[in-house]
C-alpha cells in the first residue's frame, strides 16, 4: 500500500510538469494565480522576500489560511513546513495537502534529520542543489525535486548553478561503467539502487522542477532550457508591478521555452520586476540548510 | 501515420514514449506553427486542465482545434483531456473544446489523498486493464446516445467513445500496458479516415 502511494505521488508530479507553481498569501492571490495558469500554487503566510526581510523564526502557515486558499482554487494546493518538523507534515496532512514542501525557506527544526517522508501518504517536494542531495531525498521517500535557488532575491544564479551540476553529475554517472557504480555512490553519499536508476535512465527517478530567483519569463525559459520540468515562482510575481500579467507571461514562457521570438513579446510591458538582491548582498544562505 | 501531441503543460511525454513503442511517429504542440502540420489524429495529455484551456486560449490554438476536432480529426483525451473535451462540467456549459456530449465532475474524487489504482473491464478493448486514478475526474452522465459508455469503476463513468473521440478519466499513459492507445491507434484513426 506504502509503495503504491508513493507510485500515484511521483504521478502526482507528473502531471504538474511543464508548468508554473506560484507562491500565494491570499485566496485572491490564488485565484489571480489560477486564472493566469498556474498548474499548482504554494500556499504561505508570507512570501520569501518577506521572510528574509523580516528575519526570525519562520513556521508553517497557519492551517485556516492554507484552507482559505484550498477552497479558493481547483488545482493543487502545496504548502511548506520546516526540515525535520515531523508534526508540522503531519498537520498538513491532516487537512489533506496536495503537496509538502519541506523547505529551507523556513527556520529548520531539525539540524541533523530530514522527515521519514516514507511514512506520510501525502507527496513531498524537497530541495537539492546536487545530485547527492536529491537522490538522499528521495531515499527518504521525496516524490519530486527543486533545486534550492536562493529564495526572496530574485536573483536566479543559485537556481542555475544547482541545475547545471545536478544535470553534469547526472551525465557523469551515465558515462560510468557498472563497476564504478559503487564508490560513485559512496562519493554522492546517496543509495546504490538510486545511483544505478540514474545510470540506467539518465534522469532522476522523479520529476525535478527549477526554484529560487525566477522573477521573469526569460528566468524561467532558461531554468527549463538547461532540463527543469517545470518551474516554482515564489516572490518573482506577488512582489512585482503587474502580478496578472507577468504570471500569465511565465506560464507561456515555459511552454514555449525555446520561442526567442515569443518571448520577446512576452517579455514586453510586464511592469516593474521585483527588486532583487545578489548573492553577495545576503546575510543568509537558505541553500545551506539541509544537506 | 503522424499524431499529434499536444504539448502545452502535463503528461505528454508519456504519451509520445508509448506511441513510439507502438511505431507510431509523433511531434508536439506548443503552438499554432505546429499545429499546422499534417496529423491523422491528436492526443490531449492530463496535467491540469485550467492551465491547458488558459494557455490554448492564449495562443490562439482553441478555435482550430475545436474546429479540427468538429470536422472529423481522431482525439484522444485522458484526465484533463477528457475535462477538455466535455461540454458540460455539474450541468453547467464549460470553456474548453467542448467538442463531446459528456457532463464532468472535476477531481471527483477529492485531493491527492484520493488518488488511487484500480483494474478494470474496457468494452471491446480488454479486461483487467490498469487504472491510475490521479485528482480524477468522472463523468455523471452523458448528454446524447451517440456517446457509448466503454467502462465504470465504483459505478461512475470512467471511459467513453464518441464516435472519432475517445476519453478516459484514468491515465493509461503511466502504466506500461498499451490497450487504449492501440484501439485508438487500430480503431479509431483508421475509421475517421
Amino acid at each position: 500500500m506504502k509503495e503504491n502511494r508513493q507510485e500515484l505521488n511521483r504521478q502526482l508530479a507528473q502531471m504538474l510538469k511543464g508548468g508554473v507553481i506560484m507562491d500565494v498569501t491570499t485566496p485572491e492571490q490564488a485565484r489571480i494565480a489560477e486564472e493566469a495558469g498556474a498548474c499548482a500554487v504554494m500556499a504561505l503566510e508570507r512570501i520569501p522576500a518577506d521572510i528574509r526581510a523580516a528575519g526570525g523564526v519562520s513556521r508553517m502557515s497557519d492551517p485556516k489560511m492554507i484552507r482559505g486558499i484550498q477552497e479558493a482554487v481547483s488545482i493543487p494546493v502545496m504548502a511548506k513546513c520546516r526540515i525535520g518538523h515531523i508534526a508540522e507534515a503531519q498537520i498538513l496532512q491532516a487537512i489533506e495537502i496536495d503537496y509538502i514542501d519541506e523547505s529551507e525557506v523556513l527556520s529548520p527544526a531539525d539540524n541533523i534529520y530530514h522527515i521519514d517522508k516514507t511514512k506520510f501518504d501525502v507527496p513531498f517536494v524537497c530541495g537539492a542543489k546536487n545530485l547527492g542531495e536529491a537522490l538522499r531525498r528521495i531515499a527518504e521517500g521525496a516524490t519530486m525535486i527543486r533545486t534550492k535557488g536562493e529564495p526572496g532575491t530574485g536573483d536566479v544564479v543559485q537556481a542555475v548553478s544547482h541545475m547545471r551540476l545536478m544535470q553534469s553529475e547526472i551525465r557523469r554517472l551515465v558515462s560510468m561503467s557498472e563497476d564504478e557504480l559503487f564508490e560513485a555512490a559512496k562519493q554522492l553519499q546517496a543509495p546504490y539502487e538510486l545511483v544505478k536508476y540514474v545510470h540506467e535512465n539518465g534522469k532522476l527517478p522523479v520529476v525535478n522542477f527549477a526554484a529560487g530567483g525566477v522573477a521573469t519569463p526569460a528566468d524561467a525559459a532558461l531554468m527549463m532550457q538547461l532540463g527543469a520540468e517545470g518551474v516554482f515562482v515564489g516572490s518573482g510575481i506577488f512582489k512585482s508591478g503587474n502580478p496578472q500579467k507577468r504570471a500569465a507571461a511565465i506560464v507561456q514562457a515555459v511552454t514555449n521555452y525555446q520561442d526567442a521570438k515569443l518571448l520577446a513579446e512576452l517579455s514586453e510591458d510586464l511592469g516593474e520586476a521585483m527588486v532583487g538582491i545578489n548573492e553577495q548582498e545576503i546575510e543568509l544562505l537558505m541553500a545551506e540548510r539541509g544537506k | 501515420m503522424r499524431v499529434a501531441v499536444l504539448a502545452l503543460q502535463g503528461a505528454f511525454i508519456e504519451h509520445e514514449q508509448m506511441l513510439q513503442e507502438l511505431g507510431v511517429e509523433t511531434f508536439e504542440v506548443r503552438q499554432l506553427s505546429d499545429w499546422q502540420q499534417p496529423k491523422d489524429a491528436l492526443i490531449i495529455p492530463g496535467g491540469e486542465s485550467t492551465t491547458q484551456v488558459r494557455l490554448l486560449s492564449s495562443l490562439g490554438l482553441l478555435h482550430p482545434i475545436r474546429q479540427a476536432i468538429l470536422e472529423g480529426l481522431p482525439v484522444f483525451g485522458t484526465c484533463a483531456g477528457l475535462i477538455l473535451l466535455a461540454k458540460e462540467e455539474d450541468g453547467q456549459p464549460r470553456q474548453g473544446l467542448c467538442t463531446m456530449d459528456i457532463d464532468v465532475c472535476r477531481n471527483a474524487y477529492g485531493r491527492q489523498l484520493g488518488s488511487f489504482n484500480a483494474t478494470g473491464h474496457v468494452s471491446g478493448i480488454g479486461e483487467h486493464l490498469p487504472m491510475t486514478f490521479i485528482r480524477a475526474p468522472y463523468i455523471h452522465r452523458t448528454l446524447s446516445s451517440d456517446v457509448e459508455i466503454l467502462s465504470e469503476v465504483d459505478g461512475h463513468i470512467v471511459a467513453v467513445r464518441q464516435g472519432h473521440q475517445l476519453a478516459t478519466a484514468f491515465h493509461p499513459e503511466l502504466t506500461t500496458d498499451h490497450h487504449l492507445h492501440q484501439y485508438f491507434i487500430q480503431h479509431i484513426i483508421p475509421s475517421a479516415a
